[in-house]
């Protein structure tokens, strides 16, 4: 087995700058990244991506640019179209590469995996044409590839409004926006809102969208409920309630955004202790201001430890690499304290926003905990909230009996789809918390191995190691 | 302070099969389960219902438990998905093929006709994908599998329905023996009866220390795993002399590969971390004897926690050292078809003070005897 000192799992903002720090500090550093170049979702293709596109996609994109380049003049080494499959509580990863799998170890591990669209089931969801937003941006961002005219955009949250504002700038005709965010939620965000202005920019830049948006005439619904996708092999159309009136309209293509929630499949594969957030309604991994885990060497920074945006990963990147450094006996606790102090700042600063935002993009709460029993829960299984309801009533309090009884869950999407959905129906029907209600037990390969991989696992022996 | 007749330790299959045969003959019987009913072994083992090359003390006992599980609706009111479309032991030499013949003479002389030698030409009819050049197989047309969360969830809604009170998330701290029978100490308060059982599991010596009559238990977790949904090509279980493996194709096209390999276990966690190392091996497996596998995807792997015994056999047994504790734990990885048996047995033992089942050597008194003899020895 390939020995390291660090292996940093993921190539966005915070493993960036993860790898980046502790290799500063002298660490041995290992990178793995799932996409072939660095930069992750946020800053992806950031390098290659011709200059005329890079400025459509704003300023922020272009910083990822400076973080890259720290990266690659860091000495840490960086292995691009890794897939990891497995983290355990020993520090031993299982990657993917070239069709070839094999096992490594480190002394220390940082997960930065980021964030995932909230997946948010309604009637429809499941019908060919309807799609998370981020599909949808990733398109845009890698191969210029723009939706066909008239497409729909619904959900809430902030990125709602950017992906709008990035199909408006590239030229694509939006045929509406249908914007679920429950119209109390203003208040309810309302005494947060000093706070977030400490970290104004946030608010200018939604404010801004939103202005453009409604310059260029684009239908903007507020107040949008009851969203359903129509049509019998494909989307056909988007019905939905908007002032008390039905509204339909007719549509090929279906963008939906509901929130990003921490990716938190490899962490909880692992065995790390994770709670739920009831504020930004998902779970994440408890860590300490080192960014680590309940488990000893594991440390999680960046979105995959809770949604903090892509300037708050960089930040927290840092702090984990430099924790990880100094673990490693690199670094000094002086120096440590001194060099991460002002990532420690800036990262508050920078979440300031954060509170006001979740209490202002929450997702309806009928949406999530209360799904009509026809619609489809588990796309994998094709499991229904009704299904789901029955198992409860049957006397299945968690969500990993459900998952054994119904198999919602046990399809090749290893429950990340589902999850957090059975969750909050379950902790509505029996009226308990979130923590009773529990996550599925992640099983690995959490990414898909066949057998032949797995049976030409590079041998511990064979590879030379311990 | 709450009484019963019997007080089942463990709500995992064995607990909850022995609670269900008291209630069917009108004995209250509670569960006492550390967390949800089949939380461990019992909710996530292979599901195999297999006569098959069992040990031969456990013969009567699986051919007694084939015959419920044939009409397991008639017991729990469900037919628990099971699928008895039969299983067979791969022999790949004419070597391999006599061993299984020797058994098959051995069965038949004790009265047992389960089991059967096929030829090449009914293997490759019965398991079309098998790598060519095996030479024979031992068969046992009415084995399959069930599906075991669902067999304990049947069999927990007939016990409720019949009376059985299972109380989860309690931990049993301790018992104590007074005038009118047992107390039970738990975080929830004291339960009395005039008996226990132990079906604890994975923790079974825990309880039986308490009675002073500890057993070598070794905690163990073998894995499995699971593909994606293929297309149907495979009705039995096939098993092989010359492998660790056991390979099923559900209902539902997804392929449940196991092999006894066994994840690294951390009991106080309750975790287990899959050794993808000794996976491995099951997949080498897999790809010699169905070569057309080596393209399916492996969606899971995982592993329930169980109890082994050095011999590999359970304990069934009356307690040696206390009046009105029984045990039923041990089952090293084989137990789900035994379980609708050994809840009668339990059952009978509670009730009648004897069953009709030949036990005798899954006595828990052979541990004790076996130190006797080492220490004299």
């Amino acid at each position: 087995m390939e020995h390291h000192e660090l292996i940093v799992i993921g190539g966005g903002p915070a493993g960036l700058a993860a790898a980046t720090a502790a290799a500063n500090e002298g660490a041995e550093c290992l990178l793995l990244d799932e996409q072939s170049t660095p930069g992750g979702q946020v800053y992806r293709a950031v390098q290659t991506v011709p200059e005329q596109r890079a400025r459509l996609l704003g300023p922020d994109y272009q910083a990822g640019r400076d973080l890259v380049t720290q990266f690659e003049q860091s000495g840490a080494r960086h292995l691009p179209n890794t897939t990891v499959w497995n983290l355990n509580g020993r520090c031993e990863v299982g990657i993917l590469r070239d069709g070839k799998t094999s096992l490594l170890h480190a002394k220390r591990v940082i997960i930065a995996s980021g964030a995932m669209e909230r997946p948010v089931p309604f009637p429809g969801w499941t019908l060919p044409g309807v799609m998370p937003a981020g599909a949808g941006q990733i398109l845009l961002k890698s191969s210029a590839l723009v939706p066909a005219d008239g497409l729909v955009l619904a959900g809430s949250g902030p990125l709602l409004l950017l992906l709008a504002w990035q199909y408006l700038q590239a030229g694509v005709s939006i045929g509406a926006i249908l914007d679920m965010t429950p119209h109390g939620n203003f208040w309810r965000a309302l005494p947060r809102l000093p706070e977030a202005l400490l970290a104004h920019h946030y608010i200018i830049k939604g404010l801004r969208y939103q202005l453009q948006l409604k310059m260029a005439r684009v239908p903007y619904f507020t107040g949008v409920r009851n969203l359903r996708a129509t049509g019998t092999d494909s989307i056909e159309a988007v019905e939905f309630d908007h002032r008390n009136t039905s509204k339909r309209i007719e549509t090929s293509l279906l963008l939906t955004h509901f929130g990003v929630v921490p990716d938190s499949h490899l962490s909880r594969c692992a065995g790390c202790d994770h709670r739920w957030d009831s504020a930004q309604l998902c779970w994440r991994p408890q860590t300490d201001e080192w960014c680590n885990s309940s488990l000893a060497g594991i440390a999680i920074a960046g979105d995959g430890a809770g949604i903090g945006g892509a300037v708050a990963a960089r930040h927290a990147g840092r702090i984990a690499g430099l924790g990880s450094a100094h673990a490693l006996g690199h670094v000094g606790s002086m120096r440590r304290d001194e060099i991460g102090r002002d990532d420690q700042r800036w990262l508050n600063d920078d979440l300031r926003v954060r509170p006001f935002l979740e209490a202002m993009f929450r997702p309806p709460p009928e949406l999530l905990y209360q799904p009509d029993d026809a619609t489809v829960i588990c796309r994998c299984e094709e499991i229904t909230a009704g299904q789901v309801r029955r198992a409860i009533q049957d006397g299945h309090h968690d969500t990993n009996q459900v998952k054994f009884l119904t198999r919602c869950g046990m399809g090749p999407c290893q429950g990340r789809q589902c999850n957090n959905a059975v969750g909050q129906l379950l902790a509505h029907e029996l009226d308990v918390d979130m923590m009773a209600a529990g996550g599925y037990r992640i099983r690995p390969p959490i990414r898909p191995l066949t057998i032949s991989q797995l049976a030409a696992l590079e041998d511990m022996q064979a590879g030379g190691g311990a | 302070m709450i009484k019963a007749d019997t007080i089942v330790i463990g709500g995992g299959l064995m607990g909850l099969s022995t609670a269900l045969h008291l209630a069917l003959r009108g004995y209250k019987a509670i569960v006492l389960e550390r967390h949800s009913p089949a939380r461990h072994a019992s909710g996530v083992n292979a599901g195999g219902l297999r006569q098959l090359n069992r040990h031969m003390a456990e013969i009567p006992l699986t051919v007694a438990a084939s015959e419920i599980w044939k009409n397991i609706s008639a017991l729990v009111d469900s037919d628990c998905d099971v699928v008895l479309s039969g299983q067979v032991k791969v022999a790949e030499t004419e070597a391999e093929l006599q061993s299984l013949q020797a058994r098959v003479d051995e069965l038949n002389a004790s009265g047992f006709h389960h089991e059967r030698i096929i030829d090449q030409h009914k293997l490759y009819e019965l398991v079309p994908r098998l790598v060519s050049g095996c030479v024979g197989a031992l068969y046992s047309p009415e084995d399959g599998f069930a599906r075991p969360f669902h067999a304990a969830t049947a069999f927990r809604h007939k016990a409720v329905e019949l009376g059985v009170q299972i109380i989860t998330d309690v931990d049993v701290t301790g018992v104590d023996q007074g005038d009118s029978g047992w107390s039970v100490a738990t975080a929830q308060g004291v339960f009395s009866a005039s008996n226990i059982v132990n079906c604890a599991g994975a923790w079974a010596n825990q309880v039986a220390e308490w009675f002073g009559e500890p057993v070598p238990l070794t905690p163990g977790a073998p894995m499995l795993m699971v593909t994606e949904r293929l297309p149907h090509f495979l009705d039995p279980v096939v098993g092989a002399v010359g492998h660790k493996l056991s390979f099923k194709q559900m209902p539902n096209g997804t392929v449940i590969i196991g092999g006894a390999h066994m994840a690294r276990l951390d009991l106080e966690r309750e975790h287990a971390d899959i050794d993808f190392t000794a996976l491995k091996t099951s997949a080498k497996t897999v790809t010699q004897l169905f070569p057309h596998m080596g393209s399916a995807r492996i969606v899971r792997a995982w592993a329930g926690i169980e109890a082994f015994m050095p011999d590999n056999i359970p304990v069934i047994s009356a307690s040696s050292r206390a009046r009105g504790v029984f045990h039923a734990f041990g089952f090293s990885a084989h137990g789900f078809q035994l379980s609708p048996v050994v809840g009668r047995i339990m059952s009978e033992l509670i009730i009648d003070g004897k069953t009709a089942m030949p036990i005798e050597p899954f006595d828990i008194r052979r541990f004790q005897e076996q130190e006797r003899n080492t220490s004299v020895g």
